[in-house]
């Protein structure tokens, strides 16, 4: 191989980014970060492009054959660990999955640093936000690029950082800073799971590279469940941590407390997929473990409809949008449990496109309206706001569902791949069309609520966001558009190489009937019912909150009880503080701050001090000032000296023996 | 020749020197009046110094001699540097008891 595709340099050029921005950038005029945050993922998503000139899935011309690379290919930066029989380098690896995942988070990537600029004009943090938003792209690349699982895992900890960061980025706003807290610790629930995932890699496989793996699990045919199983649940885990899956979900809709465009990209586009890419990386484990498959699938399914039934009742734009992430996420994770990873990851990519879109869009009502988060108080904005109105028109068509906007084609790859998983499988696609209808009409709520009807608060006079939001927010509503026309049989054909087709895993589906080639007609009937479900969802949505506005109140009113499970989110918050955070406070106050802190530690502290003083007590009788006793110790102890060194010893002590012994002889 | 036909014994000196400078220690020690207590000390180096001499004598060594020498100089100097304290000590205290100067400071 003579050519070389400088993979290192798509994190390199956010690091040096974050690193300008992170040590200069307070003292950098406004221009020159802006310019320097800007070029670094701009720099990036260029390399990206570069690369993909240079790759093809296939051996083709061989006259490019000396400067055209094959996928999977894959960088050596050097060794890291080299203990008895594990190596683990610094290695990246290019292949379709990852190839997509980069396309994503450095192209959307970068549009939300445009959008950033308009949006933090007139925040003190300028600097420091784009230093983190760099940092985020660093660490978010890392992990999409890495070819084994500590590398990843490196990334997979900085996104969380950079996270936790931005997150906490107004750190003197309490409720942020807490916010930034909860998703850091609940993070580590699933970091934990991770990290034994690798120990238990490590210990039955001796390695953490991912072709490696795959290809010893080729190699025998007897790893089918038992550690796989134990290895894949780990994975989910951490998968869930990450992605906001049941039940670790509760930090990402505290995450909205972040600046918007760092939910768009954060928490909406990238990092949240980074446990549904994790997933379709190691699909081979999953493979060889229909269990824990099953129970992918289950997670994904039940939190796709839990999430979206919060969503319902939820009125701070940002939180909608959070539930329906969630929910989203669930169908991804549904995807990748039916062994559908090319459906899951085109899920993935236009949901990137359309709830980015979303989220930058309510950014844009939020910047409208002076900070005016609550959808009670807007209403009719769609004159105030036109271009904002009409992209998100867009983003909500697409999350709908309804064709030919890019929700519409991914989820129904996922719906349609699930059906086909036998009995087992059609519960899961009836789940999932519940959660199309839930998600159609919630989406449809915000809309009327947010856009259309008369405002609700005259007060606030809006205004339209600058150019430089508008811009990613238009690309963005084309790529909503269009974002599904590849289609999946395109779309699943080119990731094949990387996380392999649908009909070979259907085989290893334990709850499966083996896998029958359903007629066309089925596709057909089942697209008709998600269509007629997404349209009956705006239906509802229009009846409720265009037609007949004090409807909803009145269907509260009528049942109270289910209105206050909904908006008290289920109450899943308090019960994890009853049954987690208290008996963990009340562990470290008692047992640890109480025990073993003022007791062991305090005690054992109290006790050398006793000693010392008590000592010093004593001695200090010796220290009292009288001539006379100190000549009178002075003298004894030459005294002493005298009669140790004067007495022969050996002398007495032989005779003394020879006594003893002399009456032992007796 | 020698005028003394007998010498005296090296142990005489040595037994004088001791006994010496056991009178020292013991006024050291139970005299309460610091400048009896200070002569005491005079009589405990010069107890030494007899010993030095002896040996000097004895071995036909100059050594001795010179470490008596030092002795001396160092006991004028402490006693112009002790009979400063003591005088100041006594302006302070109005008593050259030993006894009762224990506090360590003026």
């Amino acid at each position: 191989m003579n050519g070389n595709l400088y993979l290192w340099l798509i994190p390199a050029l956010p690091l040096a980014g974050f690193l300008l921005n992170g040590i200069l950038g307070r003292r950098l005029p406004k221009w020159l970060v802006t310019t320097v945050a800007l070029l670094a993922p701009l720099a990036a998503f260029g390399v990206v492009l570069y690369t993909c000139l240079f790759v093809r899935s296939s051996p083709t011309d061989p006259d490019m054959a000396p400067i055209i690379q094959i996928m999977p290919y894959s960088e050596n930066l050097g060794h890291w660990i080299n203990a008895s029989f594990l190596h683990v380098d610094f290695s990246f690896v290019l292949d379709q999955l990852s190839l997509v995942m980069l396309l994503v988070v450095t192209g959307i990537g970068f549009l939300i640093h445009i959008y950033s600029v308009g949006y933090m004009n007139n925040d003190e943090g300028y600097a420091r936000y784009f230093s983190y938003l760099n940092l985020f792209l660093f660490f978010m690349t890392v992990l999409v690029l890495a070819g084994n699982a500590l590398v990843m895992f490196i990334g997979w900890e900085g996104v969380g950082l950079a996270s936790y960061l931005l997150i906490g980025f107004y750190f003197n706003k309490k409720s942020a800073a807490d916010a930034g807290k909860k998703a850091f610790i609940v993070n580590r629930i699933g970091d934990f799971g991770f990290l034994i995932a690798m120990f238990l890699l490590v210990a039955n496989f001796g390695t953490l590279t991912f072709t490696e793996i795959a290809a010893k699990l080729g190699q025998d045919p007897g790893w089918q469940g038992g550690v796989v199983t134990v290895i894949g649940l780990c994975l989910l885990l951490g998968a869930a941590g990450k992605s906001a899956q049941l039940p670790l979900y509760i930090w990402l809709p505290d995450a909205m407390e972040g600046p918007t465009p760092v939910s768009a990209l954060i928490h909406a586009a990238t990092m949240v997929t980074a446990g549904v890419y994790m997933i379709a990386r190691t699909h081979v484990l999953f493979d060889h473990s229909p269990f824990a498959l099953g129970v992918v699938a289950a997670v994904g399914a039940a939190t796709a409809i839990f999430a979206a039934t919060i969503a319902l009742v939820q009125n701070d734009i940002k939180r909608v949008l959070a539930y329906s992430t969630i929910s989203q996420l669930g169908y991804m994770f549904l995807g990748c449990g039916v062994a559908a990873y090319s459906a899951a990851i085109f899920h993935l990519m236009t949901h990137a496109f359309f709830k980015a879109l979303l989220f930058l869009a309510a950014g844009s009502v939020i910047h409208g309206l002076g900070g005016e988060q609550d959808l009670r108080k807007m209403g009719g904005l769609w004159k105030k706001l036109p271009v904002t109105f009409a992209v998100t028109t867009v983003g909500v068509l697409a999350i709908a569902g309804i064709p030919p906007f890019a929700g519409f084609f991914s989820k129904d790859a996922i719906l349609y791949a699930a059906f086909q998983h036998g009995v087992y499988g059609e519960i899961l696609w009836g789940v999932g069309i519940v959660t199309a209808l839930l998600t159609s009409f919630y989406m449809f709520r915000l809309w009327y609520l947010a856009f259309l009807g008369k405002s609700r608060s005259p007060e606030i006079h809006p205004h339209e966001s600058p150019w430089s939001m508008r811009g990613p927010l238009i690309i963005l509503a084309l790529l909503s558009i269009c974002g599904g026309w590849i289609g999946i049989e395109r779309f699943g054909a080119f990731l094949a190489p990387s996380v392999g087709g649908r009909v070979a895993e259907a085989s290893n589906w334990s709850l499966a009937i083996p896998f029958t080639s359903h007629p066309l007609s089925l596709e057909i009937c089942l697209i008709i019912v998600a269509v007629f479900v997404a349209m009956e969802g705006w239906m509802i949505a229009d009846k409720y909150y265009r037609r007949n506005p004090d409807r909803p109140a009145r269907l509260a009113a009528n049942h109270p009880d289910g209105y206050k499970l909904l908006a008290g989110k289920y109450f899943v918050d308090e019960f994890y503080r009853a049954t987690v955070v208290k008996p963990l406070l009340g562990f470290s106050t008692y047992i640890l701050g109480w025990i073993v802190d003022v007791g062991i530690l305090g005690g054992a502290a109290w006790l050398l001090g006793g000693i010392a003083t008590l000592s010093g007590a004593i001695l200090q009788r010796w220290q009292s000032g009288n001539l006379r006793s100190y000549a009178a110790w002075l003298a004894a102890g030459t005294a002493a000296v005298l009669i140790f060194m004067l007495v022969p010893w050996a002398t007495v002590l032989a005779s003394l023996t020879a006594i003893h012994l002399g009456m032992a002889g007796h | 020749m020698n005028l003394f036909a007998h010498e005296v014994p090296l142990s005489w000196y040595l037994i004088l020197s001791a006994i010496l400078f056991s009178l020292g220690v013991v006024g050291f020690l139970i005299k309460r009046n610091l400048i009896t207590v200070f002569m005491s000390i005079e009589l405990m180096l010069n107890g030494v110094n007899l010993s030095f001499v002896t040996f000097a004598q004895q071995w036909h060594e100059v050594k001795g001699q010179i470490f008596v020498f030092f002795v001396m100089m160092v006991a004028a100097a402490e006693a112009a540097v002790g009979l400063a304290i003591i005088i100041a000590v006594f302006r302070a205290r109005a008593t050259l008891a030993v006894d009762r100067i224990d506090l360590m400071k003026l």
